[in-house]
């Protein structure tokens, strides 16, 4: 499997550079020679046994390596612009950052950055310079290694010392393609001291065929700054969505992460967040909704290395037919970490028995003055609950739908967009109700 | 309106009702009373439906019709109300929503059209005068957090806000304190007319004092063994169910 990348990185490295950008070229080789002697991850590696990508890696995917445009205008096929909610619209079409056209985008607050890697890596290269792997390079992935060789752009957004970005920031992902399609990208996201910014991440198939997506995204989070990133997954069963999201935060800084997962084929999510500082806040949360054949991997870390930090991840998954879901949750206490507290719950409901859900808490704590706990549990709707709600009137159905609907709630209350947290709800409920969960108005989900 | 013929239910393959017989007509209140693990709890829940309890005899209807065969949601429907011996919490769903959905679904089955939100909260705010229940109860989750005496006014405020035919009270008054009990009791008295009917399942006779029966039925070993008047609760407040116990076993 891993040969036919390595033929095609040999024989067509100099096109993968020549339409990339130096930032993203220095570490090229490097990752190369990494992923060579890496290869893909298999099941016998402990961080990957619970998905195994054989299937969706062994199709023989396309890649735009020439950065040949592709014919569609977002504009025209998606018109998911979250209603209620102002945001900053971008889109991505598989790898390649769509040229700007909304007017909105152009009253960005002075001195926000936002545009494709590439772009950025012209006119501000020395931003790109001191950022660009600084955290994905260090990680033995086959996958991130995979990305750093063939990644040719990615979106890039920064936000100066004290601005806050008075909208949400959207991104959506389109993928676009005749063929079945692999996009690499990478992502670069910076923070400076003091600045706010919310970004939420839509991922969107429109084609029929079968995509596969490796994205790196690197999150740089300065002393005193607040980010919010919320990603929601909303493909097509034939996807392969492998993501990591590497988040760094220095001193008194809030982190926020809430990754939704309302339809997709195939997902690993690697997040891991490292607080470098102290009098952190970090949220790490997240939801699955699976059914048919799904599955979604949540592989999370959360990364204390300094004293005085709280932390809460709490992840949910529905999971019902032949639905797979895994979550590990690593939670490291550096010894130096000394009043930390770190709060950890993943709770599962299995709908039917052939459903199956894998959960593994890791603690490793070096710290001695700390407060840590963490809770895993997997079952299947309260019986008890639901005879009371048919004994006052309530359908078997509606009662079930209640009970679901109520067990995601907390994840969803994790959301601090009002706007973003009502569609939220409403997509979650229709996609309980087995109605497809489209965005309003998106006319690729129709 | 209700009639139950030698009904025979089982638990996990163990028997708990063992060949019970009842009627209650309109406008009848009906105490239960028996000792601790005689069955009164089951008969609740296999008059309800509960999935858990399996009838392996008897007939019961329910104005006319085959209660043993409806699901549990269109007994509800059909006017049969239970307040529970133990509520149960409900974490994320709110009281409201849950009010609300049961509430239009008993109206679509009698072929009406959702209430309106301002109906609506007209007469939520109306019921839970009747109540005494606190306003905040309403905006939290189906029970959860409530204190015990909440739970049962909670129950009691479910009840008036759907209307039943038959409302089935086990033991509403175990864990109130004499206030809560009064207005639990008030609550039930005023929602009595006589279409409707009530089973009051209760092992003191305290409850009675306050919602005064037209029979006591004594459950014992999954069968009613002895009937009488509001009498007959008073005596097995004085002499306890030891005599009661050996009339049945002695026979
Ligand atoms: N889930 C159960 N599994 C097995 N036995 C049960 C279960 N629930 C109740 N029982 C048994 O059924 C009997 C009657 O219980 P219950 O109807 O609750 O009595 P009561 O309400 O009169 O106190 C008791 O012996 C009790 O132990
Ligand atoms: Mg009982």
């Amino acid at each position: 499997m891993e040969q036919q990348y390595i033929d095609l990185y040999t024989a067509h490295h100099e096109s993968i550079k020549k339409h990339s950008a130096p930032a993203m070229n220095g570490l090229r080789d490097a990752s190369f020679a990494q992923f060579e002697k890496l290869g893909f991850p298999t099941v016998a590696l402990e961080n990957y046994k619970y998905t195994d990508l054989k299937e969706s890696l062994s199709i023989d995917y396309g890649l735009n390596i020439n950065r040949i445009p592709i014919p569609v205008n977002p504009y025209d096929v998606f018109k998911c612009d979250v209603p209620g909610i102002h945001s900053y619209l971008y889109f991505v079409v598989n790898d390649g950052f769509y040229p700007v056209t909304d007017p909105r985008n152009t009253q960005l607050p002075d001195g926000v950055i936002i545009g494709s890697v590439k772009e950025v890596a012209a006119t501000h290269p020395e931003l790109l310079k001191d950022y660009f792997g600084k955290l994905s390079s260090t990680k033995e992935d086959g996958l991130i290694a995979f990305n750093g060789a063939f990644a040719q752009d990615g979106f890039f957004m920064y936000v100066p010392e004290n601005v806050v970005l008075d909208k949400p920031v959207q991104l959506v992902n389109i993928m676009r393609a005749d063929v079945d399609f692999m996009a690499v990208s990478h992502n670069v996201i910076i923070l400076e001291k003091g600045a706010k910014a919310q970004l939420l991440v839509c991922d969107h198939t429109v084609d029929e065929v079968r995509f596969l997506s490796n994205r790196v995204t690197e999150v740089f989070v300065a002393e005193n700054a607040t980010y919010e990133h919320y990603k929601l997954e909303n493909t097509h069963n034939k996807t392969t969505n492998l993501s990591t999201l590497l988040i760094d935060q220095d001193a008194s800084s809030n982190v926020l992460a809430n990754v939704i997962t309302l339809h997709n084929g195939v997902t690993r999510n690697m997040i891991e967040i490292d607080v470098d500082g102290e009098h952190c806040e970090t949220s790490l949360c997240g939801m699955v909704i699976g059914d048919k054949n799904q599955q979604v991997d949540n592989f999370t870390s959360i990364i204390h290395n300094k004293p005085n930090c709280n932390s809460r991840e709490l992840f949910k998954y529905v999971l019902d037919d032949l639905a797979k879901g895994a979550f590990t949750g690593k939670l490291y206490v550096a010894k130096d970490a000394q009043k930390t507290a770190a709060f950890q719950t993943n709770r599962n409901i299995l709908l039917k028995k052939t459903a199956k859900m894998r959960t593994k808490p890791q603690l490793e704590i070096y710290a001695d003055d700390v407060k840590c706990s963490h809770g895993a549990t997997i079952g299947s709707l309260d019986e008890t609950a639901l005879f009371y709600m048919r004994q006052r009137g309530i359908s078997a159905d509606e009662a079930r739908l209640l009970l679901m609907f109520a067990f995601t709630n907390d994840v969803i209350e994790n959301i601090r967009i009002p706007a973003l947290q009502d569609r939220i709800k409403m997509l979650v409920e229709k996609r309980l109700r087995g109605e497809l969960s489209k965005c309003e108005g998106c006319v690729i989900c129709q | 309106m209700l009639e139950i013929k030698n009904l025979h239910a089982n638990i996990n393959g163990k028997e708990i009702l063992k060949g019970l017989s009842l009627s209650v007509n309109a406008g009848e209140v009906h105490a239960i009373m028996g000792p601790n693990g005689a069955g009164k709890s089951t008969l609740s829940s296999v008059l309800t439906g509960n999935p858990a309890f399996t009838v392996t005899e008897g007939d019961v209807t329910f104005n006319g019709k085959n209660l043993l065969e409806l699901a549990p949601e269109d007994r509800s429907r059909e006017g049969i109300f239970l307040s529970f011996q133990y509520p149960v919490e409900i974490p994320g769903v709110s009281m409201v929503n849950f009010m609300r959905t049961a509430v239009n679904e008993h109206r679509k089955y009698k072929n009406l059209e959702p209430m309106s939100a301002s109906d609506f909260l007209r007469m939520q705010r109306e019921k839970k005068e009747l109540v005494e229940m606190d306003n905040k109860l309403a905006n939290r989750s189906v029970n959860e957090g409530f204190s015990g005496g909440e739970k049962k006014r909670n129950e009691i405020f479910q009840m008036a806000m759907l209307d039943p035919k038959l409302s089935i009270l086990d033991e509403t008054d175990s864990g109130l304190d004499i206030d809560a009990l009064r207005i639990v009791a008030n609550g039930v008295n005023k929602l009595k007319r006589p279409d409707n009917a009530s089973i009051v399942i209760t092992h003191y006779q305290r409850l009675l004092d306050y919602i005064v029966p037209d029979f006591v039925h004594v459950l014992y070993d999954g069968r009613i063994v002895k009937s009488g008047g509001k009498e007959l609760a008073l005596e097995l407040e004085e002499r306890g169910y030891d005599w009661i116990k050996q009339e049945v076993d002695g026979k």
